[in-house]
């Protein structure tokens, strides 16, 4: 299956999806479950080739003139995140088949999914820059209508507006970061990229590349100071939280700063500026899941706290760090995605959200509980489980990490102490204990409900026994997508047991110290509440902050630039005008000379004269329905003079519209109040300065438009080519369908949504007036 | 207020005005006309009646909603415009048959007439649109 192949099955099925829900109802998801898992195992297969070394791109060109190809590859890093997001997508499609049953918009639900999916699918997998900031982009909108899916709670919709904004933000950042890059680098294939990283790391832009991929990589994978928006996105339904923010989505952003590794990293900036966000994250991201209650909340911020250990680990970029990194990042994707499940079908089956109020369900739930207790353990560290292994070689990595390395390692410790209290609260303790009472009897949920996490959960426990195998067919060939196929072979293989290392003792001293965290929780927690009047000064209330802020500017110049006045508009346009085009005027043109008065016929001296006292007439009129008939008079004259001298066309259309405009008035002026002056003498003189101004200036551009001879007239090739190239005869018609078609296509367009504002206005007036009288 | 000789020219004059704007969006490629003045000889036809009978009666005439006719109008313009991304021409290229009519006579039809036509409606549907919804109000 070509990697093509692959991201178009997927969005075939995210199309098809609310079809196929329809006609095979609650099949459905095993339909598409099974379709997923076939690519997430196609993919997989592919390992084979990328840990040889033999990285095949798909390409295809797009947008040549904008260095757009789309061009797929499949090395080691680029699988691993594909692999993750189609196998945990299929898992996820069987829990949300049932989690969300008989939910009227299931079959839509489906389609954002698999939508989310393939976009991510391009992004692990994209080889030119563009079309991995497309993909990335795509997540973005496709997770707002995720996270937003209960789109009839407010709370839900400003949270997926929060995450969009946010990633938004990152994501144009990323944009002209990723730019950039194309320019210093010459082209927009990452892979050759690559080469040129040594003219990226010594050019000037180097700094701003890093900044603005730095921030959009942070915006995404949720790094402080915009952390706030994952926490905000448990709004989304469990089976949403647990793909998008534990095991895809969120993951994108370490995925990016990996991707980017080999062309932007080792640099001190980088190793620098990485592991000051990473390590700030981690912190923050452990201290606040210490101190919540609800159990996706914990999790969230257990998850965030993750994405800060692993930004830290490419931060400090040791092949050691990497290779501990991406370890980690399989662990977390399995154990993670396994526990946000489990959150939703505790809360499902109890109607209880908070972790601190659960306990006993062991009896009514054995299956759950045998998710929580698997998926707890490796999120703990325990061996033989794979999370152990990833936090054994972090703490090796964070030793390794000179010269700052007691920092790092005790930085590491005093998380992960932390990060063990989370699956004591939320994987073990609610099965344990007494039962207690809840809103629901609790019940073991339907099979896709434990199906999905059960997997996740043993294949966490598997991947610790079989690190070796696993090591070989998928860590080194990713590794080695980071810092080279070379230095990844060096590394030692992967071995559950390292023997009596530091990194023992390390993980013995988290166990005690996570203990002694989780019993002393209540008062630690009351301690850091203290915190809380700082909420203020954070983050999250900036984005508030800065959102009503937006919202202020935006009132405020509304409301000096559209004032409403029809009068105000005129002035300010017809003022403008005059000054500009004014200022600009070729002095030298000699208005009378250009008009010719020798040939002028006196039938148009009559007309003239009718349209001047038709003008005079509409001014001087003391009645609405006089003017209007007036300038129905004006419009009559000059349609005559369209009709002789040759413009059929044009005189038909005016006499039709002079018409149509006068029973318009005709209608508008029905409501209006009877006529009466309400301006005085000297602001009606203004307009009438400013009017004879902006006549006089129209007279004359049209006067000195008529004496210049042009070489090249657009009117004699129409002329020319009417028949010829478009069967008409009638030039100006073939210019509004055939010539200028686009033209008139946006004009039909424009006209249409008047129309519509019109009929809006009007109703609403209509309605008003319903439900005043 | 109705006026019988407004009734009753409208009668005679609607029907006709209609073919008249048929007439004109036809012939407009070569004759002056087209589908911008043949969907307001049209609309006109429509505001006679309403100044005749009233504006529910013409919108009863009229039968689908102005806002269809809006609607269907953009859509044929657009699709006159797609029709040549299929052929392989870029947006908006006049596609043309020659149809061979009984009596020699030879018409060219191309995609040119189908925009128009949906220039035609969108004139109609907004100029009913505005002036129906002004006169009920």
């Amino acid at each position: 299956m070509t990697l093509t192949a692959a991201i178009l099955l997927v969005l075939a099925l995210a199309a098809s999806a609310p079809i196929l829900h329809r006609v095979l109802g609650r099949a459905t998801h095993w339909l598409l479950a099974a379709a997923a898992g076939y690519v997430a195992a196609r993919l997989g297969m592919r390992f084979s080739d990328a840990a040889a070394g033999v990285e095949i791109i798909e390409s295809y060109t797009w947008v040549e003139s904008m260095g757009l190809t789309f061009s797929l590859r499949a090395d080691g890093l680029g699988l691993m995140l594909a692999v993750l997001v189609s196998g945990i997508g299929s898992l996820i499609l069987i829990y949300a088949g049932d989690y969300l049953r008989g939910r009227a918009e299931l079959g839509l639900f489906y389609s954002y999914l698999l939508l989310f999916m393939a976009s991510m699918l391009g992004v692990a997998l994209a080889d030119n820059a563009i079309l991995l900031f497309i993909c990335w982009e795509l997540t973005s909108l496709s997770s707002y209508l995720l996270i937003g899916f209960d789109h009839e709670r407010p709370s839900a919709r400003s949270a997926a507006l929060q995450a969009l904004l946010v990633t938004g933000i990152g994501g144009l950042a990323l944009l002209v970061g990723l730019l950039f890059l194309g320019h210093v680098c010459g082209n927009y294939e990452l892979s050759a990229m690559v080469e040129r990283s040594a003219t990226v790391r010594a050019h000037g832009l180097y700094v701003p590349i890093l900044v603005l991929v730095v921030i959009g990589a942070a915006t995404k994978s949720a790094q402080f100071p915009f952390h706030f928006w994952l926490p905000s996105a448990m709004e989304a339904p469990s089976p949403v939280s647990a793909y998008l923010h534990s095991a895809t989505m969120v993951k994108a952003g370490v995925f990016l700063l990996a991707r980017m590794t080999p062309i932007l990293g080792g640099t001190a900036s980088w190793q620098t500026t990485l592991t000051l966000i990473g390590g700030a994250t981690m912190l923050i991201g452990a201290a606040f899941s210490l101190s919540s209650a609800g159990l996706k909340r914990i999790l969230a911020y257990s998850t965030v706290s993750t994405l800060g250990i692993l930004t830290m680990l490419i931060g400090i970029g040791t092949p050691a760090a990497i290779m501990a990194a991406v370890v980690y990042l399989i662990a977390h994707a399995f154990y993670k995605g396994a526990l946000f499940m489990l959150a939703g079908v505790i809360s499902h089956a109890t109607g209880e959200y908070d972790a601190d109020r659960l306990g006993g369900l062991g009896r009514a739930m054995p299956m759950s509980a045998a998710v929580g207790a698997l998926a707890g353990l490796s999120m703990a560290g325990i061996p033989p489980m794979f999370g152990f292994v990833g936090k054994e070689l972090l703490y090796e990595a964070g030793m390794d990490a000179s010269p700052w390395w007691i920092v790092v390692t005790a930085a590491f410790l005093a998380t992960h102490m932390v990060l063990f209290v989370v699956p004591l609260r939320v994987g073990l303790r609610p099965f344990f204990g007494n039962g207690r009472s809840f809103v629901n009897r609790p019940h073991e949920g339907a099979l896709g409900m434990w199906l999905g996490p059960l997997i996740l959960a043993v294949g966490g426990a598997a991947g610790g026994i079989f690190v070796t195998v696993i090591g070989e067919r998928v860590v080194y060939p990713t590794v080695g997508a980071i810092i080279g196929m070379e230095q990844s072979r060096a590394l030692p293989a992967l071995k559950l047991w390292h023997g009596l290392t530091p990194a023992l003792a390390l993980s013995a001293a988290t166990l005690i110290g996570g203990m002694i965290l989780f019993s002393r929780r209540t008062a630690i927690v009351h301690a850091l509440s203290r915190l809380s009047r700082f909420e203020q000064f954070g983050p999250s209330a900036a984005y508030e902050r800065m959102l009503t802020g937006i919202n202020h500017i935006a009132t405020m110049q509304t409301r000096v630039i559209q004032s409403g006045h029809l009068r105000r508009y005129l002035l300010i346009i017809l003022t403008t005008a005059v000054a500009l085009i004014g200022l600009n005027l070729d002095s030298s043109f000699d208005m009378l000379q250009a008009v010719d008065f020798s040939n002028v016929q006196p039938q148009f001296v009559v007309v003239c004269v009718l349209i001047l006292l038709g003008a005079l007439s509409a001014v001087r009129s003391r009645t609405r329905l006089g003017a209007v008939a007036s300038l129905g008079a004006v419009g009559y004259g000059v349609a005559l003079i369209f009709a002789y001298f040759g413009a059929p066309d044009l005189a038909m259309t005016q006499f039709l519209i002079e018409t149509l405009i006068v029973i318009l008035f005709v209608l508008v002026l029905y409501h209006l109040p009877a006529f009466s002056i309400y301006s005085s003498r000297a602001s009606r003189s203004f307009d009438a300065t400013i009017a004879i101004a902006f006549g006089g200036l129209m007279s004359w551009l049209t006067l000195s438009a008529a004496t210049i001879e042009s070489h090249s007239r657009i009117s004699d090739y129409f002329a020319e080519h009417s028949v010829s190239d478009a069967h008409g005869r009638n030039v100006v018609n073939v210019i509004l369908v055939d010539f200028r078609a686009i033209d008139t296509l946006g004009e039909i367009t424009v006209l249409a949504v008047a129309a519509v504002g019109v009929y809006a206005l009007l109703r609403i007036r209509r309605r008003r007036e319903e439900a005043g009288g | 207020m109705k006026s019988t000789i407004l009734i009753t020219a409208s009668r005679i004059l609607h029907p006709l005005l209609l073919m008249f704007a048929v007439f004109l969006l036809l012939r407009g490629h070569n004759e002056p006309g087209g589908g911008f003045a043949g969907g307001l000889v049209a609309a006109s036809a429509y505001v006679l009646h309403a100044m005749a009978n009233g504006a529910a009666s013409a919108r009863r005439a009229l039968r689908v909603s102005p806002h269809v006719l809006v609607g269907a109008g953009l859509l044929a313009a657009l699709a006159a415009g797609l029709f040549s991304l299929f052929v392989g021409e870029p947006f908006l290229t006049g596609a043309w048959a020659n149809l061979r009519m009984p009596g020699s006579t030879e018409w060219s039809v191309g995609t040119p007439l189908l925009f128009d036509a949906g220039v035609f409606l969108v004139v109609v549907g907004i100029t009913m649109l505005i002036i129906l919804s002004m006169a009920e109000n």
